[in-house]
């Protein structure tokens, strides 16, 4: 976050997120935003609240249950000239979807030799922390990531939170944005003429020279705060916050492993056949000359996450776990 | 806009132009099961032989900016739609030359210039689509209509009644057209859906459904034009359950299994190729000459089309990734 300015002003992740969809409406009238509850309701998560009043139904559009069809309406009505934003509750719902992403958004612009693009915006809810269970709380971002066609972003700042809609509207090919769900009530400040931000590069959001831990979305609080406990104890980390999950900014990262020669990535996905072990697999690929140590994951336990709060809380990474992994990178030599 | 005739032009003149239309179908898929077995067409093929009188009737009723949304079983949309056979041809060998440049096959046929979505493989896939097609339209108050084929196979999947609802629901300008061949794949309606009169289950949502002749060319030009000027009028989604016959095989690896050789005999018995000819021989709008010069037309556009085909380029593998994405865009 930048730091505090005389116009600079308090906000939420979930403001953050509402004054990007209002911009959006106001600086394009094709932009519409279509899912469950976003009306009446204001949004499950309450980021839409108030825009019906200000936008009116056809523009803030509730739809009945049925992710795999206003979904599809949406990939419809972007290749029809329209820009909508799509909310899905939960990425977990978003798998009753899954058919109009993988099958239709991100194959139409190469299946159909480049005629039809799918300038589409679906944003979605992620991850743990809240007890809701095994059904409302997993994250599958990766999984998404790994679909050619479709690009994956996971906003970790309000900066972010603010500027990454409009510049995935832009885009002309489908863009998934995840928000963890612990960051909506996140507050900071926010300069007033916080903006558009890219949405194609890896920011460096603590700088160091011993270890890049590597992490994005709603992991990035707990690794910034395993750096500082390591800075207590002689280790300086540097952190680095993914933003864009595909493409992967693989410049920033091996540029970083490059210099601190370790790396830890911090990922709530599950550990099997995720982005954790893509982004691994890629250090070891180009840069594997120039590790210390082996590359080293912290993901979530290989559990449906469960209801109660010990449990939960020891299938997430914790901070102690970044810590633990970060300090078995140096052996004997911390 | 043009003028929108809900009848349909019962001159000699049009007549024969939807006799002329039905057998470029049923000669180029002809054709295209032989270049397959030839080995010059791969992967799935499935032809549209019996059913061709949906697609031709159908668009009748179109403007050329309304868009058409169809399934994998889409060669006799694609031509009744105005796609040129060369180009179509093409894209069944993979040729660069073809309408999708050469990257979907005979499931993936689409068409910018004629606003043509494809070509959706997964059943039921395409009729969200057609929802959001119409919802552009109607959100940027343009008059146009989605027409959107599918086949009876697409009514058992979810994205048939999520599409369905939302379309009556936002009294969207689609034109739905269930294509009623009476097996999805190898399997007969009545073993897989408790209500097997499909445009039923349409009207319970709230639009106009009705149940017609699949196989009588005019009969579907009339309901579709009837449907269509409805639905531009503003009258919301309208639901056609075209009941229609496959003579072939689903695809090329269909040992037809299912279903006697007597049911696909009585078919084709009364096929809309046939039949149509018939009526127009007794009502005296053809005679056998008009009939060979129709069909020596014909033959004469498909063996271009083949040699368009066969002319046709490969794809460089260097661009193998193009299209994938149309660029990064800046903030």
């Amino acid at each position: 976050m930048t730091g505090t300015t005389a116009t600079s002003a308090q906000t939420t992740y979930r403001e953050a997120i509402r004054e990007s969809i209002r911009d959006a409406m106001i600086r394009d009238e094709r932009v519409f935003l279509m899912g469950e509850d976003v009306g009446h309701y204001g949004g499950c998560f309450a980021v839409s609240m108030g825009l019906l009043d200000e936008f009116g139904p056809e523009r803030i559009r509730d739809t009945p249950l049925s992710e795999s069809g206003f979904v599809g309406a949406g990939i419809g009505a972007a290749m029809g000239g329209m820009r909508p934003i799509v909310e899905i509750m939960t990425v977990n719902f978003s798998l009753l979807a899954l058919d109009q992403i993988v099958n239709n958004a991100a194959t139409l612009r190469h299946m159909s030799g480049g005629q039809f693009g799918v300038p589409i915006v679906i944003r979605m809810a992620t991850g743990g922390g809240k007890q809701v269970a095994a059904q409302h709380s997993h994250s599958l971002e990766g999984w998404y990531a790994h679909i050619p066609g479709i690009k994956v972003l996971a906003p970790a700042t309000l900066e972010d939170a603010r500027g990454m809609l409009w510049t995935a509207l832009e885009d002309p090919d489908p863009v998934l944005i995840f928000e963890h769900v612990l960051l909506y009530n996140m507050q900071g400040d926010l300069s007033p003429d916080a903006g558009p931000v890219d949405i194609s590069r890896a920011a460096i959001r603590r700088p160091g020279k011993d270890i890049s831990l590597i992490t994005y979305g709603g992991m990035l609080a707990k690794t910034l705060a395993a750096a500082d406990d390591l800075s207590a104890q002689g280790i300086d980390a540097e952190v680095i916050d993914l933003r864009s999950l595909r493409p992967l900014d693989m410049p920033t990262i091996l540029d970083s492993v490059t210099r601190t020669r370790r790396a830890v990535i911090v990922d709530e996905g599950w550990r099997s056949g995720s982005l954790s072990a893509e982004i691994s697999a890629r250090i070891m690929e180009a840069a594997f000359y120039e590790l210390d140590a082996p590359v080293s994951r912290v993901c979530s336990a290989e559990v449906p996450l469960p209801y109660p709060a010990h449990l939960e809380k020891a299938a997430l990474p914790q901070t102690a776990d970044i810590v633990e992994a970060a300090r078995a990178l140096f052996g004997e030599n911390v | 806009m043009t003028d929108h005739d809900t009848k349909p032009h019962l001159t000699r003149p049009h007549l024969l132009d939807l006799l002329r239309r039905m057998i470029l179908i049923r000669q180029f898929e002809e054709k295209c099961a032989e270049l397959y077995s030839a080995q010059k067409i791969h992967g799935f093929l499935h032809l549209y032989i019996g059913e061709e009188a949906g697609a031709v009737g159908c668009m009748e009723a179109l403007d050329p900016d309304d868009a058409v949304v169809a399934t994998y079983r889409e060669h006799g949309q694609a031509l009744a739609r105005g796609i040129s056979p060369g180009a179509v041809m093409a894209e069944m060998y993979g040729k660069q030359e073809g309408c999708s440049g050469g990257r979907g096959g005979s499931m993936h046929i689409f068409d910018a210039d004629t606003r043509f979505y494809g070509g959706n493989a997964i059943v039921g896939g395409g009729l969200p689509l057609a929802v959001g097609l119409a919802l552009a339209d109607k959100m940027q108050g343009r008059a146009r209509v989605t027409a959107c084929f599918f086949g009876d196979g697409a009514v058992a999947e979810g994205e048939f009644h999520e599409a369905l609802n939302l379309a009556a629901l936002w009294k969207l300008p689609v034109l739905f057209i269930c294509e009623n061949n009476l097996y999805a794949m190898g399997t007969a309606l009545t073993l897989t859906e408790s209500e097997t009169d499909i445009h039923l289950k349409a009207a319970s949502y709230g639009m106009e459904a009705s149940r017609i002749d699949g196989m009588d060319v005019v009969a579907v030009e009339a309901a579709a034009r009837e449907a269509a000027d409805a639905i531009r009028s503003g009258d919301g989604p309208h639901f056609l359950e075209c009941r229609t016959y496959r003579f072939r095989a689903h695809s090329m690896f269909d040992a037809q299994l299912y279903r006697d050789k007597a049911e696909v005999e009585q078919w084709r018995a009364k096929g809309p190729v046939v039949r149509f000819t018939n009526w127009l021989r007794a009502s005296g709008n053809l005679h056998d000459s008009d009939l060979q010069v129709i069909e020596d037309e014909v033959a004469t556009e498909i063996e271009a089309a083949v040699a368009f085909a066969e002319a046709g380029t490969w794809e460089p593998v260097e661009q193998l990734a193009r299209d994938v994405y149309a660029g990064m865009p800046t903030p």
